[in-house]
């Protein structure tokens, strides 16, 4: 199964992404050029960290006009899965492949640190290695981070289960502590917080581990039942 | 012709940057301040031959499509005919 790694102008984690999913999964990983038209032959596509296009406009407004996302988006609608880290979850919402926006902290601060996460769905194939409540220690990067989506959004979202990680600590006034969340169909997973920064013992946690491996593991059923 | 995009946060959203400000203004002694909401503007151009219709199509689709996020954002759109 082949992973690739999306490089919008401004990215600065498809490096990062690259180095973790290879090195955590063995599995074979290629950067996508954002002006590609197409991401056939791969089986997941990650939308990694960064400022794309400056992060001029809006976070990740600029970018849902490359023309790499229109392949991403019927990847997506035909089941294929996309997860957006940080900058890519600013995408994935701008977009509109999830729900919301992510909107400037509450408190006036980029914020750069380690917390931590619980995993709130195990149901889905970016958690299917974790264990319900599961505590993870991820590190977030953001001045963006902040979730916001109107009341019958938030309801839908919390009666379908597709709020995948909370955090303990809200650093960034999201709304009902959101950290990541899944669409409907529970292909596509948008997250501030960066496994790829929590993969490699060197950079003191390798919890995000779990959630590349659970994606191996989701695409591995997928395969056999084919 | 030339039209003017101004882009705010809905009223129901949070402004962070919006309260900052504001309290920037107390700080200076501007006490009667009470209310700051950061927006953006955008002055859009159009072809000479542009016909005020097509022009009108082609701001709101701007202002919709790009401009404006709506999950968090609306707008208004200033004309200016030049004589």
């Amino acid at each position: 199964m082949k992973f690739g790694v999306v490089i919008f102008p401004g990215s600065n984690c498809d490096h990062d992404c690259y180095y973790s999913i290879q090195s955590v999964t063995g599995q074979p990983v290629e950067f996508i050029w954002h002006q590609e038209t197409s991401v056939k032959g791969f089986d997941a596509v990650v939308l990694p960290g960064g400022f794309s296009y400056g992060d001029y406009l809006r976070t990740g407004a600029l970018a849902k006009f490359s023309p790499v996302m229109k392949a991403v988006k019927s990847f997506a609608e035909k089941g294929g899965l996309v997860i957006g880290i940080c900058n890519g979850f600013q995408i994935l919402a701008e977009a509109g492949m999830l729900p919301g926006a992510l909107m400037r902290n509450s408190n006036m601060k980029y914020i750069c640190k380690f917390l931590k996460l619980r995993t709130a769905t195990t149901d889905t194939p970016f958690t299917n290695r974790l264990t319900a409540d599961q505590i993870l220690n991820v590190p977030i990067g953001h001045g963006e981070g902040n979730y916001f989506a109107d009341e019958d959004t938030l309801k839908q979202l919390e009666d379908n289960h597709q709020i995948v990680f909370r955090y303990l600590e809200n650093p960034n006034g999201s709304l009902h502590d959101i950290a990541g969340i899944v669409n409907a169909k529970r292909n596509v997973l948008g997250m501030m917080p960066h496994p790829d920064r929590s993969s490699d013992p060197l950079l003191g946690s390798t919890d995000g581990r779990l959630i590349f491996e659970s994606m191996v593991n989701a695409l591995a059923g997928a395969n056999r039942c084919e | 012709m030339k039209a003017t995009i101004i882009v705010t946060l809905k009223p129901t959203v949070l402004d962070p940057q919006g309260i900052t400000i504001q309290r920037s203004a107390q700080s200076m002694g501007l006490s009667e301040v009470t209310v700051i909401r950061q927006g953006k503007y955008f002055d859009v151009h159009f072809a000479e031959n542009t016909s005020p219709e097509h022009g009108k199509e082609l701001v709101q689709k701007l202002a919709k499509d790009v401009l404006t996020n709506p999950v968090i954002e609306e707008f208004r759109i200033v004309w200016e005919q030049k004589s």
